[in-house]
């Protein structure tokens, strides 16, 4: 078999693993949580017999791990069981919340990767001269900055002193692509400041340490320019610690969006949990743990897998 | 237009170092140095490491490696002063004009990219050639240089193909785009004997054919002779000498020149094999974790006390791993060890202190094994607590005539590696190993990353101290001229067998296997003609055959 397709299908095995231990630890967590869906739905007016009741028919007094492997069981078959406050299906309103978060995610990404890449190869051709040091400064500046009082400070300026934008970025199923572009905007924007340093320092330090390898030097007397030589010789060598780098801020778009879509108020994941929160919707919360730790995980993978199959010599085996 | 390609005058290269402790400062390291070179002439720019060869290699394309600047003279390239020249300019020079080919073409290409799109991206970008043109010529090149299969080898990638094919291709890459001058910066240093000989062959035919000048950087003296018209000798910066080939190698005016030619010149009396050899390994057979085959089958070898066992072989022989297998780094999968009438337990944990002190090493890098944080006192003095529980008075004591010893003596107690040469801390390993007392220490390529003199230097210490300590050496080297120099018995490594094995009279003395002949054949001679004469040889037996 050829190595490529033994190592990713490893990490494949290794994922779903990994997934199922994620699963089995926001379970065990909410568990120990004090209290129980029982007395969330019944709240503080809730005499014993009632809850009692009500457990013996939510089935609350099973053993931990029959729920467990019940809960699970449906996850696999698509069934993330019924929100206590609203009684909706959770599949349902994931599926949609889950969509508009991935779509801000993905505009954020679409604008930040490139630029945050493009921004590293420039910070190395005129390393530590001022390009070098303006991008260091903008972007560690943005990254220090909570994302709240960035969100809030621009729409402050941009929406309610200008107009425009709108402070609300909200999204529904029957805009079109250009309106729902122009809603996300402002979170979309606030959300690559914050990704953007790291991915832009990673590229930087990626590609500086690959610039005192002996076939950069190779690179350069052939007479090649200094951004040739990054983007042709050195790029291609960096792509694994990029790529690593890269994933952990898509996953963070998707994971750690909840603090600008609140802001935002945009009906994506991120609201969604905090509102499960709030009103002690414990099914809800399980499923959204569920659903990120999927997005965390198989994002890794996949820069893992990139990795592997970035490497020429594991691509093209001897 | 005259004859004369590259003309330096009066070159001056500094750089900034930056010593421990001090302040960074500038300093020279070449200082003015001049020479020409006609159209399709190969120059050799022969010296140790520090003589500015390299430097003075790289400044023909007007390029300082890491923090190295050209500060003063001229530098010549087809009639322009390209210190003087604009940087676009330069870049055309670089690749076009002049081209470069380094020590280790493994390091050199990028891993990433198919060889084929790297030997033509400098001819395509100067456009010197379309891209199927240039494709076209590289072909060509391959054949030349003696690749197999010349017109499919571009399409692997760097790691598919061996050491000395990638050499070969960096030589493709620098010839590809037709420059008038191609730098070769030590091309067969890293390569074993076997393979330096056809790469050498490859590459003056190609200079030949091509009618390229060349710049040959080495350290390696009768490699220099076989492939240039004039040598310069340089040392710390300066010319020493510099004429035609013949005359340096047959009639060499100063004396640096003169230790450079006769270097190897250390004599060593065999030594009688005793009753009651110190080592002796039998039926050694040993693989690595991981891998379905052996690299060590059924070796069998003595050592005798206070002599040398010279184990020597190309790159993958298993010399190394036998090393391994002695120290009990790698248990053997079948065999045994006696090491001073006791049998040795096959694994590190196994093993007392007192056969932990009586069996030391000294590795090939000197420098990687010293603790950079520790001064040369506190390096020496450990395995002195550690073995025989020394503190104090009674330690320094010891120290300082280790010191000596090693001929370096007490002002060194405080010093760092970082302050001492190549060769002063190759010395310092070896004061260290000698702490210990031990029956024997196994070398492992101790003079490899050394410069001749200096290497010369070691192998008198390590000789010396033989005779005042009855130690005895497991000698592993590549190397024949040090095997010859010091060993008393030999034994011939070749993927993981040993092929040849007896005192040294007997394994140097015909009639040889094929393996002990080729390799006894390929160490470089110091005349004039000598790879012309080997590889007729050659084919004229692979005819007979």
């Amino acid at each position: 078999m050829h190595p490529i397709i033994k190592l990713v299908s490893q990490r494949l095995a290794l994922g779903l693993l990994l997934l199922f231990g994620a699963s089995a630890l926001i379970f065990g967590l909410t568990e120990a949580l004090p209290g129980d869906a029982a007395q969330a739905v019944l709240g503080q007016s809730a005499t014993p017999e009632a809850l009692a009741n009500l457990r013996e028919e939510m089935g609350l007094n099973r053993p931990a791990l029959t729920r467990y492997f019940d809960w699970l069981g449906g996850i696999v078959q698509g069934d993330l069981g019924k929100s206590l406050t609203n009684k909706l299906d959770i599949a349902d309103s994931i599926g949609k919340r889950l969509g508009n978060t991935l779509f801000l995610a993905s505009v954020a990404a679409i604008v930040s990767v490139p630029l945050a890449i493009f921004l590293g190869l420039l910070a190395v051709r005129f390393r530590n001269r001022w390009p070098d040091k303006l991008i260091s400064a903008i972007t560690l500046t943005t990254v220090s900055i909570p994302e709240f009082l960035i969100g809030y400070v621009l729409v402050y300026f941009i929406s309610v002193k200008l107009g425009w934008f709108s402070s609300l970025a909200m999204v529904n199923d029957s805009m079109s692509i250009g309106q729902k572009l122009y809603a996300v905007a402002l979170p979309a924007f606030v959300l690559t400041l914050v990704v953007l340093a790291q991915m832009m320092r990673m590229t930087r330090a990626a590609i500086l340490n690959l610039m005192q390898s002996a076939y950069i030097e190779t690179a350069e007397l052939k007479g090649l320019s200094t951004f040739q030589v990054i983007a042709r010789h050195a790029f291609p060598n960096a792509i694994s610690p990029i790529v690593n780098v890269v994933m952990l801020n898509l996953a963070y778009l998707v994971v750690g969006v909840v603090v600008v879509e609140v802001v935002f108020v945009y009906p994506g994941m991120g609201q969604y949990l905090v509102d499960a929160v709030t009103k002690r919707d414990v099914p809800v919360v399980l499923a959204c743990g569920v659903v990120f730790a999927a997005v965390y995980i198989g994002l890794n993978m996949v820069a893992d897998i990139v990795s592997i199959v970035a490497n020429p010599r594991l691509r093209h085996p001897k | 237009m005259s004859d004369t390609l590259l003309k330096v005058r009066d070159l001056k290269i500094g750089a900034t170092v930056y010593p421990p402790g001090e302040k960074p400062h500038d300093i020279e390291i070449v200082h003015g140095v001049s020479f020409d070179l006609e159209r399709g002439k190969v120059l050799g720019l022969i010296g140790e490491s520090g003589a500015g060869k390299s430097t003075i290699g790289l400044a023909s394309m007007a390029y300082g490696r890491g923090g190295v600047e050209l500060t003063g003279g001229e530098v010549w390239v087809n009639g322009r002063d390209i210190l003087k020249t604009p940087h676009s300019d330069i870049r055309n020079l670089r690749g076009g004009e002049v081209a470069y080919v380094s020590q280790s073409a493994a390091a050199s290409f990028n891993p990433a990219k198919k060889i084929m799109d790297q030997v033509v991206e400098a001819a395509v970008e100067h456009k010197k050639f379309s891209r199927k043109e240039a494709e076209g010529r590289a072909r060509e090149l391959f054949a030349k240089l003696g690749l197999p299969d010349p017109d499919n080898i571009g399409d692997r990638y760097p790691h598919q193909v061996s050491g000395g094919q990638l050499q070969r291709c960096m030589t493709a890459l620098a010839l590809c785009p037709e420059p008038d001058l191609v730098v070769f910066d030590e091309p067969t240093t890293a390569l074993d004997v076997t393979t330096q000989i056809d790469v050498l062959m490859a590459i003056k035919e190609a200079i030949r054919d091509t009618g390229v000048a060349a710049l040959y950087i080495t350290h390696d003296l009768a490699v220099v002779a076989q492939v240039s018209d004039d040598i310069m000798v340089l040392r710390m910066g300066d010319t020493v000498e510099y004429g035609s080939t013949d005359q340096i190698i047959n009639n060499p005016q100063e004396e640096y020149t003169q230790a450079l030619v006769s270097v190897r010149s250390i004599e060593h009396e065999e030594k009688q094999p005793t009753p009651e050899p110190v080592l002796s390994v039998e039926g050694i057979t040993a693989r690595y974790k991981g891998l379905n085959f052996d690299v060590l089958h059924n070796v069998n070898v003595d050592l005798h006390p206070g002599q040398t066992l010279a184990v020597v072989g190309e790159s993958g022989s298993g010399k190394s791993t036998l090393a391994r297998v002695i120290t009990g780094l790698l248990p053997p999968r079948d065999g045994e060890i006696t090491f001073a009438g006791r049998k040795l337990s096959s694994s590190l944990a196994g093993r007392s202190r007192e056969d932990l002190r009586e069996l030391q090493m000294i590795y090939q890098m000197a420098d990687v094994a010293m603790n950079p944080r520790q001064t040369v006192g506190t390096i020496i003095g450990r395995p002195l607590e550690f073995y025989f529980n020394m503190r104090g008075a009674e330690k320094r004591k010891r120290i300082i005539e280790l010191l000596d010893e090693i001929e370096l003596g007490e002002k060194y107690m405080d010093r760092y590696p970082a302050e001492l040469s190549g060769g002063q801390k190759q010395r310092v390993c070896i004061a260290r190993s000698l702490a210990a007392k031990p029956k024997m220490i196994i070398c492992d390529e101790v003079t490899s990353a050394l410069d001749p003199l200096v290497a010369d230097g070691i192998l008198k210490l390590l000789l010396d101290l033989q005779k005042i300590e009855n130690v005895a050496y497991l000698f592993i080297t590549h190397d024949l001229a040090t095997v010859r120099a010091i060993s008393d018995s030999i034994a011939v490594m070749y993927q993981g067998r040993v092929v040849r094995y007896g005192s040294k009279s007997e394994v140097l003395s015909p009639p040889f296997d094929d393996y002990t002949d080729l390799l006894l054949s390929s160490v470089p001679e110091m005349h004039l003609g000598w790879l012309e004469e080997v590889v007729a040889h050659r084919k004229m037996e692979s005819a007979g055959n």
